[in-house]
């Protein structure tokens, strides 16, 4: 969804992070779907390389 | 006494979780102090300085969890440890975790719907999770601080040639649509548009609409850099024109520290070319010409914009109740000593500093935002965890010098459960430690919020008031309210003739 379809549209979400933004969206009625997320191996220096290899 | 720690390996938990694993071990029978933390470079020296760091401890990566607790004895730490423990078994299969997606590339790919990626991972990895979700066609709103500014503008840009908003970094609060994200007050939705380099700032001024009878279409957050030089007013100008075809919205608010001189043209035409009456609060920039309404505070912002709806004439003041302004301060007599500003919201920090500069000069008063990158790595966001603050406003009883200490207690969906509560008890605490040193201490305070939060604004500064609390209406009226403590000889310039 870009801005071209406006700001109304219903939200989809996915969270990443603090499990009480995801509460907070679903008890407004949002669709949230949250991501078991985890530091990746080798920490941020070498993931954000791999991230920028993949490119 | 014992110190014993244990370290569960690929057992990432959020600073939350980690907060109530910490305080879940203190509550344990024997224990005298104790920490829940992932094995990051920084809390390996935490721990060292702690004297904490046992063999065991130091081969801690990242992704592992360290428990550590110093007991009275062996039995007690580990009986702790174990109870620990258990809520964390508990707590991984009530919420399911077992069943969800690892990555957000896994999440998007089972959910090709989304449209919005909420990110609040630590700084050092948030750039590759906004990156990830701005690729797959999110929107994102970006919680995360601690991210660096050449990938702010890498993500913007990015951002910017999809038509995607990248709400952020360092983005406290938005309203997309009337759902709220992050640190959001319960307001009602109507038709003014705001567009905030600042979170505590668009808090403050949903908050005072909605105390006018007035709601927001939409209040997009673009985090605190975002008129910078570098970042060249990226996200503000495309949340403008968004605001500008938005049928919702008729009327703009902007809110942000002052524009860089290289942000400004783009900041202007963006303005004028929204077609909508737009109200401008940059904290510390006057207007020189550019167009729009340009006000001084985040009160001004609100009033302004609500008089400009209504076709009213609107001239700022300097409080709502000048007269209950008067009685108060007769009755508490004049303040001594200099002011200890101790905030959660950074903007309001900086809005009372403005305020206080011409009015006292800089002669040993102090205002800290204490949500600032340098206060949070590795802890969370004051509004979240107001104990930091509560230590904070102890100490400043101790030190002889301070007479007055100067708060901001910010509600909304996403904040502590009774922020109130934490400092009325941290300022009875002060009070009696001033008291038996033979000094005084103001407290002053300002309430963000309203009654429709989840804490209550009305129950909120009730529970201040009976700790002996000055409560103001707003964060500028607190900070002229100081002022006036200190130097009565301001009352004509601030509350005009009697």
């Amino acid at each position: 969804m870009t801005l071209d379809a406006g700001l109304d549209q219903p939200l989809r979400v996915v969270n990443v992070g603090l499990e009480l933004f995801a509460e907070q969206i679903e008890a407004q009625g949002a669709a949230v779907d949250r991501v078991d997320w985890r530091p990746p191996a080798g920490g941020p220096d070498i993931a954000s390389l791999l991230a920028r290899l993949e490119d | 006494m014992a110190v014993r720690a244990v370290v569960r390996r690929s057992f990432y938990q959020d600073s939350m979780v980690l907060m109530s694993v910490a305080a879940r071990l203190r509550g344990q029978p024997g224990v005298r102090e104790a920490a829940a933390l992932m094995g990051t470079p920084a809390n390996h020296a935490l721990l060292a300085a702690a004297g904490l760091a046992s063999p065991e401890v130091k081969g801690a990566a990242p992704g592992d969890l360290v428990l550590v607790v110093d007991a009275e004895s062996e039995a007690a730490a580990a009986a702790a440890l174990e109870a620990a423990g258990a809520m964390l078994e508990e707590r991984s299969r009530a919420s399911g975790v077992l069943r969800r997606p690892r990555t957000l590339e896994a999440a998007l790919a089972a959910r090709p719907d989304a449209n919005l990626a909420v990110i609040s991972v630590p700084g050092a990895y948030a750039a590759l999770e906004a990156r990830t979700a701005l690729r797959g066609g999110l929107h994102v709103f970006l919680f995360s601080d601690n991210v660096s500014l050449a990938d702010e503008v890498e993500l913007k840009r990015l951002a910017a040639a999809r038509g995607l908003l990248c709400m952020g970094p360092d983005c406290g609060t938005a309203y997309l649509g009337g759902i709220g994200l992050g640190f959001a007050n319960v307001v009602p939705r109507g038709r003014i548009g705001c567009v905030a380099a600042s979170g505590t700032g668009l808090q403050a001024v949903v908050s005072q609409l909605a105390a006018l009878g007035e709601g927001i279409s939409h209040g997009i957050g673009v985090g605190g850099r975002d008129l910078s030089a570098e970042v060249g007013g990226t996200m503000t100008t495309l949340a403008l024109a968004a605001l500008a075809r938005d049928p919702r919205t008729e009327a703009i608010v902007v809110i942000s520290k002052p524009p860089s001189a290289a942000a400004l043209p783009a900041l202007e035409s963006a303005i004028r070319a929204t077609g909508k009456p737009v109200v401008v609060c940059c904290l510390g920039a006057a207007s020189s010409g550019a167009p729009g309404t340009w006000v001084s505070t985040l009160d001004d912002a609100a009033d302004a914009a609500a008089a400009l709806l209504r076709g009213v004439s609107w001239s700022p003041r300097a409080f709502s109740d000048p007269d209950s302004v008067r009685a108060r301060l007769a009755a508490l007599g004049p303040a001594r000593g200099t002011i200890r500003g101790l905030y959660t919201g950074g903007t309001l920090a900086h809005e009372a500093r403005l305020l206080l500069e011409p009015l006292l000069g800089a002669t040993g008063h102090r205002i800290l935002d204490l949500g600032a990158d340098e206060f949070t790595v590795g802890r969370p966001h004051p509004m979240l965890d107001p104990d930091a603050r509560a230590a904070q406003v102890r100490e400043a009883a101790r030190d002889r010098d301070v007479g007055v200490v100067l708060l901001d207690v910010v509600l909304g969906r996403g904040t502590h459960p009774n922020p109130a509560g934490v400092v009325a008890r941290a300022v009875r605490d002060a009070r009696e430690t001033a008291a038996r040193a033979g000094r005084g201490l103001l407290a002053v305070a300002s309430v963000v919020g309203t009654d429709a939060d989840p804490q209550g604004r009305r129950h909120q500064v009730e529970e201040l008031r009976a700790a002996g609390v000055e409560v103001l209406p707003s964060n500028a009226q607190a900070a002229r309210f100081v002022a006036l403590a200190l130097r009565p000889e301001l009352a004509l310039a601030l509350l005009g003739p009697r």
